[in-house]
């Protein structure tokens, strides 16, 4: 086959890995030695190598969450050798390969932790607390319909282009598992700043801060305490900047709340 | 059966308008008294669920993904197309229109792809109210490129992610209505049946991923919003979990297929490293704005490069050979999707392959970034540039990248009228799901243009029509339509966990996929598609005997998951074939190899296949039968597609 580097060599390596029946079973890690894997594999192909090699055996494969494989849709998470999707800077577990590890390696692959995202199996964790923060405020209040002409709305470039950064957030909650707090700060942050930053979200800004900041302490996360560790490990760069705008906003809604 | 396409009367232009006006109206205050379910959560089924929340409807949706913002809509790259000519470089509804039309190698509806080019603009109004941060010029206007093919610039787009832009703005407008209480979402819910009673559909049979829990939903309409099925080649540029199985039981209960076997192959993704390979990741087309396609002039060279005697810098410029700007000078690198990735094929077919296995061709950027530097590069595609990088670990800045084409889209689907109801009263589909607009070929841009159309204008006044003719009395889920599809979905999956074989269901799944890749994919010959029909059933019949599905029904069990969407995938493949088969002409995606000019074109048979092919399941293993809807072109000369 057309390896993009035909003289890597194949590794040996020795995974350690969270095995959880489900949310009220004790998990623990389990050994599993792991033979002949290509540098140039993605890390879960490296996974679904020796799931099929489980299922060959009759043991149950190790669940674990993704789906685009190309770190946009933020379903990937684990926690590699502690560190949130893996030691690479800027990339989600989905687009780590294989070729940053070296034959002979132990890798210990855990779930995210974090009291506000319940592990349901495995590696696969509960993270609807991310959906209900949304819910609580993270959009701009128009219908379909009657909207004027998108060019009547003319933004900055400089403007939109920092909207365009905070909006990508993929929403994966790397930043709540690399952070000590369990902090969904940065998650938060991103939306509240996207729409702050734009005139059609501007309207709504105080408000939205206050009831996103609400629903993400009625979830359970805990408080920032500014380590800037979530946006370390965030693989798509969502900056801390971003936190200091959400405060602002928020501190603004307090002393002006339009939640009335 | 004959299948009414109930497209309006009047002249192209004016049937939309018409038919809005036409259609009955659910008065406000009744609208709550009507339930509708939505399956999926992309682009279609996030915006139809947003807006139908709007309008005052109880809508239930579902997804399979732990949160409906990841659907796989989410990964499209490129940019949406819109009529806006904001540009004012000719670009207007009809050009839209006829670009689509043309690079579907007319084989769609021409009233369809009108409308579709109508409301293309309002999606874009509606996306920048909801704070989609398009890309911008310096004035603060929209900013756009030409993309795909076409020769306006009428593509708005975010970067390389327009499709996470789109969605996340159509998932904000639907975690609104679920604020409000308009609609309660179902996510890690997948749907496994349909349910009709007196011939309507009336709600759907689900599993709950978590629990495997199977529960019945009731509603007075459905609408499947669940994406293509692209993944039935195992390797495809689709999210791992892009299935087929919501259309495919809905065809199982009656509901027309339309056009399988057209499948777009996209030219431009990285090619396979190894055997592990689980999926393929596509460099967004509008590379080839930039990029320039060459294989070596000749088989010798390509040999020595692929032994790694030499390096791709040392083939100098006389011995490469630029054949899509050599046989198309009109278009360049340009060309449609389709038939840049025959070209490929054929260069490597020939021997002038690159890459270990030769199953590449370069995509240079070389001339650009002498011409305009490598920041403006950057700047352009840098996300593209390092996720090529992170993947081949290879630097595109220096050394060319390489291509090959991947499954990607699927302009098939279940078959619907103009109205997007299927042939079964009350069942909708939307977005790729449904065969409706592509034809033969789907242009660059236009999936989420189409996806967005049908979710936030089209389906909310069609179906609003239906509703209003139909009484507001709900179906309890203990009617026996409803005990006995989930009797069913529970034989299935205990006869699943029961067989204990010994293949894995990705092994199935990788056999099933490069049979169709290899017999059903960029060209295809009677002769192969007869041998793939027969390799297929036999793998369907050693599937149910020797299947190795771990684990239980009642619990978290992914095994069981892919298992359902594989049985699926194993019956879908063959009505493939069979499509194949019966088309006996090549257009667009569909290159029949018998069938083509002396240049290696598709050659078309408009004379007998200017129909849309609707194929009703008549039990697994039996032949299909054939439904034709004839198409009619009164607007549109039928030409053969030139790009010379
Ligand atoms: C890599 C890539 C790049 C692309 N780039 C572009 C581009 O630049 N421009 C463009 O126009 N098009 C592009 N496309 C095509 C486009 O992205 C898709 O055609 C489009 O997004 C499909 O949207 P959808 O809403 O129909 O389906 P999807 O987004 O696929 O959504 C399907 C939904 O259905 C749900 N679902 C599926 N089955 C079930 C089930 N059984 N039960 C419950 N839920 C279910 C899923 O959970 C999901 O929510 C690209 C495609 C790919 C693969
Ligand atoms: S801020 Fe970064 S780490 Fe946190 S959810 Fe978003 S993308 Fe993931
Ligand atoms: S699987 Fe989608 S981001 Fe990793």
């Amino acid at each position: 086959m057309a390896g993009s580097n035909p003289n890597a060599k194949p590794m040996d390596l020795t995974l350690k890995i969270w095995r959880q029946k489900d949310r009220n079973t004790a998990g623990q890690l389990v050994t599993y030695p792991l033979k002949n894997i290509s540098p140039d594999m993605s890390f879960l192909e490296m996974l679904d190598v020796l799931n099929e090699e489980l299922l060959v055996r009759g043991e149950e494969p190790v669940a674990f969450d993704h789906d685009c494989r190309e770190g946009i849709c933020g379903m990937c998470s684990l926690f590699i050798n502690g560190r949130a999707h893996g030691p690479e800077r800027g990339t989600t577990t989905c687009q780590l390969h294989m070729r940053h590890f070296n034959h002979g390696d132990t890798i210990t692959i855990e779930p995210w932790r974090a009291a506000a995202f319940p592990v349901h199996k495995d590696l696969i964790v509960d993270r609807s607390a991310f959906d209900r923060i949304q819910q609580a405020g993270g959009y701009v209040s128009v219908n379909t319909g009657g909207v004027p002409d998108a060019n009547e709305i003319p933004i900055p470039k400089t403007i939109a282009d920092k909207a365009f950064d905070a909006a990508t957030c993929i929403g994966c909650g790397a930043c709540v598992a690399a952070c000590k707090n369990a902090s969904a700060m940065l998650f938060v942050s991103a939306k509240v700043s996207q729409l702050a930053m734009l005139p059609q979200g501007k309207v709504e800004a105080k408000t939205r801060a206050e009831n996103m900041v609400a629903q993400m302490d009625v979830e359970g996360f805990g408080a920032c305490s500014n380590t800037g560790a979530c946006a370390a490990e965030c693989p798509v760069g969502i900056s801390l900047d971003n936190i200091a705008m959400l405060n602002r906003e928020y501190l603004g809604a307090k002393a002006s709340s339009e939640n009335v | 059966m004959i299948l009414d396409s109930k497209i309006p009367e009047g002249a192209l232009a004016e049937k939309w308008d018409k038919h809005k006006f036409n259609v009955k109206l659910v008065n406000p205050a009744n609208k709550r008294k009507y339930d509708i379910i939505v399956v999926g959560t992309g682009l279609a089924g996030a915006s139809a669920a947003a807006t139908l929340g709007e309008l005052g409807y109880n809508v239930k949706a579902f997804c399979f993904q732990d949160s409906p913002r990841r659907a796989h809509s989410i990964a499209a790259q490129g940019g949406i197309n819109a009529a806006k000519n904001y540009q004012n470089d000719g670009d207007s509804i009809f050009r839209l229109f006829y670009d689509t039309i043309k690079g579907g190698d007319y084989r769609a509806r021409e009233a369809n792809v009108y409308r579709l080019a109508q409301v293309s603009v309002n999606i874009i109004d509606q996306c920048v109210a909801q704070g989609v941060p398009f890309a911008r010029e310096y004035g603060g206007l929209l900013a756009n490129r030409s993309f795909g093919g076409a020769q306006v610039s009428r593509t708005f787009y975010a970067r390389g992610q327009t499709g996470q832009q789109l969605l996340l703005g159509a998932y904000s407008a639907l975690n609104r209505q679920i604020a409000y209480g308009k609609v309660k979402m179902y996510p890690r819910t997948e749907m496994l049946d349909l349910v009709m009673v007196d011939g309507k559909a009336r709600g759907i049979v689900v599993r709950n991923l978590i629990t495997g829990k199977i529960e019945s939903h009731s509603a007075h309409a459905v609408v499947l919003a669940t994406g293509g099925y692209g993944n039935v080649f195992f390797l495809s540029t689709n999210a791992m979990g892009s299935n087929a199985t919501a259309a495919w039981r809905a065809h199982k209960k009656g509901a027309l297929f339309a056009n399988p076997c057209f499948t777009q192959i996209h030219p431009t993704c990285i090619p396979v490293s190894g055997e592990y390979q689980s999926k393929l990741t596509l460099m967004s087309e509008s590379l080839r704005n930039d990029g320039r396609v060459w294989v070596p002039k000749t088989v010798e060279i390509a040999q020595r490069l692929r032994k790694g005697e030499i390096t791709v810098n040392d083939i100098k410029e006389e011995d490469r050979d630029y054949y899509l700007e050599r046989k198309y000078p009109a278009f360049g690198n340009l060309v449609p999707r389709d038939v840049a990735s025959r070209n490929a094929k054929l260069m490597c077919d020939e021997g002038r392959g690159v890459g270990a296995s030769g199953l590449a061709v370069y995509l240079d950027f070389a001339d650009a970034i002498r011409r305009e530097g490598q920041p403006a590069i950057a700047a352009k595609y840098g996300n593209l540039f390092d996720m090529y990088a992170k993947i081949t670990d290879e630097n595109p800045y220096e050394k060319p990248m390489r291509i090959y084409p991947a499954v990607h889209y699927t302009m098939g689907g279940l078959w619907v009228d103009y109205n997007l109801m299927t042939n079964i009263p009350g069942l909708y589909a939307t977005g790729e799901c449904n065969f409706s607009d592509h034809g033969a070929n789907r242009l660059g841009a236009s999936a989420l243009m189409q996806g967005l159309a049908d979710g936030y204008f089209v389906i909310p006044y069609t179906i609003g029509d239906y509703l209003a003719q139909t009484p507001y009395d709900k179906v309890s889920v203990d009617h026996p339509a409803f005990k006995e599809a989930e009797q069913n979905v529970k034989a299935t999956t205990d006869r699943l966990l029961a067989i204990k074989g010994n293949r894995t269901v990705d092994d199935f799944h990788k056999a099933l996929g490069l049979l169709m890749w290899d017999y059903c994919g960029m060209a295809r010959n009677a002769e192969g598609l007869q041998f793939a029909k027969h390799e297929i059933r036999k793998l369907r019949d050693e599937f149910w005997q020797n299947v190795k599905v771990t684990g239980v029904n009642e619990e978290l069990n992914q095994t069981l998951e892919k298992a359902h969407r594989v049985a699926d995938f194993l019956e879908l493949g063959e009505l493939m074939v069979d499509d194949a088969l019966n088309r006996n002409e090549s257009c667009g995606g569909h290159f029949r190899e018998e069938y083509q000019t002396p240049e290696n074109e598709a050659l078309r048979d408009d004379e007998n296949y200017a129909y849309v092919a609707a194929w009703e399941f008549t039990g697994v293993g039996n032949e299909p039968v054939l439904h034709k809807e004839e198409l009619k072109f009164e607007n549109v000369k039928l030409t053969q597609r030139s790009y010379k």
